[in-house]
């Protein structure tokens, strides 16, 4: 034995030096570090996506009051003769005292002893029942005179009191509801007639008046922040590829180009909100297109994402092996077959993620629209606010979510956690198409 | 260097393919090529040698002005193919590399299928008027290239699926699709076992029927095998150049010489 480790003056390979003891520790605590970010980093993930979704998910409920109206001729359509031009001039005044009437006379079917008058029982009802009650007439004329069931939202305080928000005691100085409504409301629920359900109308709605946080919807902020990626998608893209392909394949290396590659990267890293006042300057007050239109607001965001994407493309081209571009041009095609039939298909993964990426932060991008005002009040609903296009006011998700923050009722604060999940899922779906074409494009070998 | 013996060859007197007088290639500040004069004939195979960084590379990429991509390359000097002026203001590089194709050193298939890889010049230049006649070229080059009976059952996989030296005779395949008047090859050998070596030299030597072939090698045996004619390059200068076995066995200058005994290099 002795001799042996005589014979290697380095010592036994079966005992650690204390070099490489030393070396070994390092490198386990090296390692630890790095587990520990990444523990931290899920950790904070996680308290994020559950305060997101614990806060947010009630926005997509809603408390609905089941009621039968009595659609009384002598109010609604005094002449008898179904003439639509009369019935609408019948304004959510006189529909009021329809639903007045209905409440009143379930609760006293229902045999509930309440200390309320009609007036303020209707106080559970969400302020727009008597539009929608107006709107159903206008639309099914043939009803008048009909007892019919409707379903009326809850007003935002009801529908706090169903989700846990508002209490007895947190309404000590609210004017809007007072205790008795809630007696009442617990009554309606033992009936069966007050239920909470999903509400699809906060995913394809409109948004709503300060007075009405239970009726207000995203539906038109996520057209308008589609339209908007749309505008981007068709500008930034073609241009944005364009150029890099230009800079990276053609253009001469020289001081000229130089300034150009250091101003690309320079503006990337440019607030947005510099961006936002350029297109206030340039697109509307120079240039005069319309204010809070998709299309400035597309507009905005291309000049944003632009460097993004040609940053992107430049790596993804400059990857491509030299070795292609020497074979391509060896067997004697021209430099744009060169770009076109070889550097750009294997450049395409890259150049797509780009765009994506671009793309995503495009769409939650919030300060420069609220520069331009793409807050636009949209009260009509999905139908209609298409119809409207590129060019008159609209709203975006991120610009929704930030006025419906600033609001003061709770209720908006809800619903303001709830366009985030939206929001968010819109984001997690386009990365998973960025992954999904990747793929796609990579297996090709 | 017994295995060098020379056999005779029957050299007659041949058309100047491409004549470079007085070629100067500059990198920036590098000088490259000094003063390189160099006539290659038709149907000939001409082989450069010298130590590595020399310039081989650099004077063969002159041929189909290849160095147009290096941005700090200028070279001046005339370089004549048929007569005429390569560097001409009026003449296409599309054109001319059409005529002059490249091998490179390194295997550089393109990722597509084998089939595409060949049928990529021919088409560009549109040299076959349908599916049967690009078919035919294909077959053709890859029969050529010594690797047709290889890669005759999948010609859609994938080029860069082929082993290095079967890569490589593909990218011979594809540059001898186009059917060049001169073919470049930059060591094509280099990533090739002695098998693949051989089919290379024995294709190099039938190419020589119909094109004129100059070949870029740092084996000495290679040159001897396979050239008529041998440059030897020193330092960005050609320092001798002509017959391969006068060459090889009586060089006029001693650098010559020091080289291919192995004492430069
Ligand atoms: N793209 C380039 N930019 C600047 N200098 C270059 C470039 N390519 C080659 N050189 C220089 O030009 C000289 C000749 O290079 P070249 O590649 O022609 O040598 P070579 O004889 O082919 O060598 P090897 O046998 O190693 O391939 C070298 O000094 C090299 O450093
Ligand atoms: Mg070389």
């Amino acid at each position: 034995m002795k001799t042996s480790l005589d014979r290697h003056s380095g010592g036994s390979l079966l005992m650690q030096s204390t070099r490489t003891k030393r070396r070994n520790a390092a490198e386990t605590r090296f390692k630890l570090y790095g587990i520990a970010a990444i523990a931290v980093s899920l950790l904070m993930l996680m308290v994020l996506l559950t305060t997101i979704v614990s806060k947010g998910l009630g926005a997509y409920q809603q408390t609905f009051i089941t009621l039968q109206v009595e659609l009384l001729e002598k109010k609604l359509d005094k002449k008898g003769n179904r003439n639509l031009t009369d019935i609408k001039k019948v304004s959510t005044f006189g529909y009021a005292p329809l639903i007045k009437a209905s409440i009143t006379e379930t609760v006293e079917e229902l045999g509930i002893v309440t200390g309320l008058k009609a007036k303020q029982m209707a106080g559970i009802l969400s302020k727009g029942a008597a539009a929608q009650l107006r709107d159903y007439v206008i639309a099914n004329p043939g009803r008048i005179g009909d007892t019919v069931q409707f379903r009326f939202l809850a007003t935002s305080r009801v529908d706090g009191y169903l989700k846990g928000r508002v209490s007895r005691s947190s309404i000590e100085n609210d004017k809007s509801i007072a205790p008795e409504h809630l007696d009442l409301v617990d009554s309606l629920i033992e009936a069966g007639l007050i239920e909470k359900t999903f509400n699809i109308d906060f995913i394809i709605g409109a948004d709503a008046s300060d007075q009405r946080p239970e009726a207000a919807g995203m539906g038109v902020s996520i057209l308008g922040s589609l339209s908007m990626v749309l505008v981007v998608l068709a500008l930034a893209l073609p241009i944005g590829v364009g150029a890099s392909i230009y800079l990276e394949e053609f253009a001469p290396k020289n001081w000229v180009t130089d300034v150009i590659e250091v101003n690309i990267s320079n503006l990337a890293a440019v607030p947005s909100i510099v961006f936002g006042i350029l297109g206030l300057a340039v697109f509307i007050n120079y240039m005069h297109l319309p204010m809070s239109a998709p299309l400035v607001g597309g507009l905005v965001l291309t000049l944003m994402t632009l460097p993004t994407i040609i940053i992107s493309t430049r790596a993804a081209l400059s990857a491509v092996p030299p070795s292609i571009r020497d074979a391509a041009l060896g067997v004697g095609a021209s430099p744009m077959q060169t770009v076109f039939h070889h550097v750009l298909p294997l450049a395409a993964p890259g150049i797509l993620t780009g765009t994506i990426i671009g793309l995503a932060q495009a769409l939650g991008e919030t300060a420069p629209l609220l520069l331009i005002g793409m807050v636009g009040f949209v009260a009509s609903n999905a139908p209609d606010s298409i119809a409207s296009g590129l060019l008159s006011p609209n709203s975006a998700m991120p610009a929704q979510i930030y006025e419906w923050a600033k609001r003061a009722d709770p209720a908006f604060y809800e619903r303001a956690w709830g366009g985030i999940i939206l929001l968010l899922l819109f984001l997690v779906s386009m990365n998973l198409v960025a992954v999904i074409l990747r793929r796609r494009f990579e297996r090709r070998w | 260097m017994n295995d060098m013996t020379l056999t005779e060859r029957n050299v007659d007197i041949k058309d100047i393919k491409i004549a470079a007088s007085n070629v100067q290639v500059h990198y920036g500040e590098t000088h490259a090529i000094k003063d390189v004069n160099v006539s290659i004939e038709d149907k000939t195979v001409t082989a450069f040698i010298g130590p590595s960084g020399c310039g081989k590379s650099t004077f063969l990429r002159c041929l189909n002005r290849m160095n147009d991509t290096i941005q700090t390359c200028s070279v001046k000097g005339n370089i004549l193919l048929d007569g005429e002026d390569i560097y001409d203001k009026r003449v296409d590089v599309v054109q001319l590399r059409a005529k002059v194709g490249m091998v490179f050193q390194k295997p550089n298939p393109f990722p597509k299928s084998i089939y595409d890889n060949v049928a990529y010049g021919p088409k560009i230049h549109g040299m076959a008027r349908g599916k049967s006649e690009l078919d035919e070229i294909v077959e053709k080059a890859l029969r050529r290239a010594a690797i047709w009976e290889e890669v005759k059952d999948r010609l859609n996989a994938p080029g860069t699926g082929l082993s290095g030296g079967q890569q490589q005779r593909l990218c011979i395949a594809r540059a001898v699709a186009t059917e060049p008047e001169v073919l470049l090859m930059d060591e094509p050998c280099s990533a090739l076992d002695p098998i693949a070596t051989a089919q290379v030299e024995e294709l190099i030597d039938e190419l020589r029927q119909r094109f004129s072939v100059v070949i870029v090698t740092h084996s000495m045996q290679q040159a001897a095998r396979v050239s008529q004619k041998t440059a030897f390059f020193h330092l960005g200068s050609l320092v001798e150049f002509g017959e391969t076995g006068q060459i090889f066995t009586n060089p006029n200058d001693p650098r010559t010489e020091s080289y291919i005994t192995g004492r430069i290099g």
